[in-house]
């Protein structure tokens, strides 16, 4: 069923509205978990598109063994999406940094705020992001620290490589997954592929996790695979940021998610005005390189890579 | 007067994007003056520009006292400037958000370290800014609450109100909170406009600024003694919203008195030209901020009221 959670009228002919899929099962009773997927905080990033679809898709084939209450927000920035804008457009606010909102406040306070609301009481929240368009990530669950002893049980299930125990901007204060966690609803973040794109391999994993957690939660009855058993990095001396010092363009000479060798090439950055090498860029340590520079313009400072250091 | 180069950024095909401070007297480190760290602030570039070419006639006359040395940096960011993009243009990071920075960092967070770098240490900083919600205020200075702030010495610049405003998570990456809790008493100085030049406000803020060098025994500049500021807490103001979206019609700017119940906007339908709302002022006060772009979308703040002052 679908349900419009918020509303706000625009200046011209136009009202915006934030919509949820309400799926739920065939013949409900009064005890039934909630389990919410949402996605699209960010405007530029569409990986989570297709999980909405295929997630909906998937569930109604086999409504049957649906066994609590999903609610699916597949565009909560719709301006943003249409605009091809990361943050919410006319105020140019990150909207992940407006959460809880406030239900008298602006445009982008309310929605806020009226999201934490409609959300507030599910047992469960898993918020899909999809990096920017400057950087490709292996899918890969982040939670904080502090959430760590609650949470971890949750994030094992969602079939990815990788989970990443950091303060990274996605869950910082004032983030969905913060709001939520802060007021009881247990929530996890997905990072994954690049913005402006879709990469269904990563969506086809995620969705399995996303299957493997519900029936852990009660709320699906069907068969499900077993996870992947995640590399944990909790040290924050286990990542290594590498960073450009020439600016150009990026060359890379390594293939995302594959291990690499201390010494070995990452990429090069390149002058193609006079066809010569800025800088060539090498591993540090051995490792796995699960964040790739995609965007191929770069100053010195720009993120290159992260490498999960263990064995190649 | 010395130009030199804090901070370099190479860029692929742009020119590299050199900020430049330029430094008037010698001795110690007595004034830093920061210009505009976004793209849109032009008017603050403009403020930056008048004064360092008050400075270089200061210095000429021998009217820079013994034993002080200011640094004016007059932009951080004229890639942003250049093409009209208001945040960092690759990456739309907020330079004012990346203090105090950090030297092997992304590229905005090396341009605000080395620019700390050149900063700190300064008895007094300035920093000429706009609000991160674009509109028209009152000019003003603005303190952050780290415990370090000195109110009094706001006062010293002589503009109508002084502003303090309590600091929140998002505030710990601007230069102002940097600077207070380096040691440095750091001001901001907010002029009404921001992308379009208002000459009278720029002279203001030019002479605000050389009244306080003087009366911190800087420079020995000959001016009108100004206002005594109100002081005025940014939790006090009273925020007033819009209830419809439409094209907006202000009656009432930053500065004016006001009455209960007086008439402050007007919201229009935008196809049939009627007014569909009224912004009615729910208290007596002077209107300290004002939204100033011809659209206007529902439950937005189109004013900030101090309550009950008279002009
Ligand atoms: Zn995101």
């Amino acid at each position: 069923m679908i349900k419009t959670v918020v509303s706000v009228g625009l200046p011209v002919l136009e009202t915006m509205h934030i919509k949820k899929n309400r799926l739920t099962p065939k013949s409900p009773k009064a005890s039934e978990k909630r389990f919410c997927v949402i996605t699209g905080i960010h405007g530029d990033e569409l990986e989570g598109q297709y999980i909405c679809y295929e997630l909906i898709r998937r569930i109604e084939e086999k409504i049957e063994l649906l066994s609590g209450t999903v609610d699916v927000y597949p565009c909560v920035n719709p301006l943003g999406m249409e605009s091809i804008t990361r943050r919410v457009p006319t105020f140019d606010l990150d909207m992940n940094r407006s959460f809880p909102g406030d239900l008298e406040g602006d445009m982008s306070e309310h929605a806020a705020a009226k999201i934490v609301d409609d959300i507030a009481g599910a047992d469960f929240c898993l918020d899909l992001h999809a990096s920017n368009i400057f950087l490709r990530e292996i899918p890969q669950v982040r939670l904080l620290k502090e959430h760590q002893e609650k949470l971890m049980k949750y994030a094992k299930l969602l079939n990815t490589e990788f989970v990443w125990v950091h303060p990274s901007p996605t869950i910082q204060p004032a983030s969905l997954y913060h709001s939520l966690n802060s007021i009881g609803v247990p929530t996890l973040a997905v990072e994954m592929g690049v913005g402006m794109r879709i990469t269904k391999q990563f969506g086809d994993q995620i969705i399995e996790g996303i299957f493997a957690l519900m029936k852990e939660l009660g709320i699906w009855e069907g068969e499900v695979i077993q996870p992947k058993d995640p590399i944990i990095s909790t040290a924050k001396d286990r990542v290594t940021l590498l960073h450009a010092n020439a600016s150009g363009i990026f060359l890379p000479s390594v293939e995302h998610w594959k291990g690499i060798k201390k010494g070995d090439e990452v990429g090069k950055i390149v002058n193609s005005l006079t066809g010569t090498i800025e800088q060539t860029i090498t591993a540090p340590n051995d490792g796995m390189v699960f964040t790739l520079r995609e965007y191929p313009v770069v100053y010195g400072g720009s993120l290159i890579a992260r490498i999960l250091e263990g064995e190649a | 007067m010395f130009q030199e180069v804090i901070h370099t950024v190479k860029s692929p095909y742009r020119d590299d994007m050199h900020i430049l401070g330029y430094r008037f007297g010698r001795g110690s480190k007595a004034a830093c003056i920061v210009g505009p760290t976004r793209g849109n602030e032009i008017q603050q570039l403009y403020i930056c520009s008048q004064l360092i070419k008050e400075l270089s006639r200061i210095e000429k006359t021998g009217a820079i006292l013994n034993n002080n040395e200011i640094l004016v940096i007059p932009t951080l960011n004229q890639f942003s400037i250049n093409v009209e993009k208001r945040f960092w243009a690759m990456d739309k990071t907020d330079i004012n958000r990346m203090f105090p920075g950090d030297m092997e960092g992304e590229t905005t967070e090396q341009i605000a370290a080395n620019v700390f770098e050149a900063v700190k240490g300064f008895s007094y900083g300035i920093q000429f800014i706009s609000f991160h919600t674009p509109g028209e205020f009152i000019p003003h200075v603005r303190m952050m609450e780290t415990g370090f702030q000195s109110v009094s010495l706001a006062n010293l610049f002589g503009l109508p109100y002084v502003l303090t405003k309590k600091a929140h998570p998002f505030d710990k990456g601007t230069l102002n909170y940097n600077w207070q809790m380096n040691g440095t008493n750091a001001f901001s100085v907010y002029s009404p406009e921001t992308a379009t030049i208002d000459e009278k406000s720029a002279r203001q803020a030019v002479s605000a600024v050389l009244r306080f060098l003087t009366r911190m025994g800087i420079i020995k500049y000959n001016c009108h003694s100004g206002y005594i500021a109100s002081i005025v807490e940014e939790e006090s103001l009273m925020s007033i919203r819009t209830d419809v979206s439409g094209i907006y019609r202000p009656l009432r700017h930053p500065g004016d008195e006001v009455k209960f119940g007086e008439i402050l906007a007007e919201v229009v339908d935008p196809i049939e030209g009627e007014v569909i709302s009224q912004i009615i002022a729910p208290s007596d006060g002077i209107i300290f901020f004002a939204h100033s772009k011809p659209l206007v979308i529902q439950n937005c703040i189109v004013y900030k009221l101090i309550r009950r002052l008279h002009e």
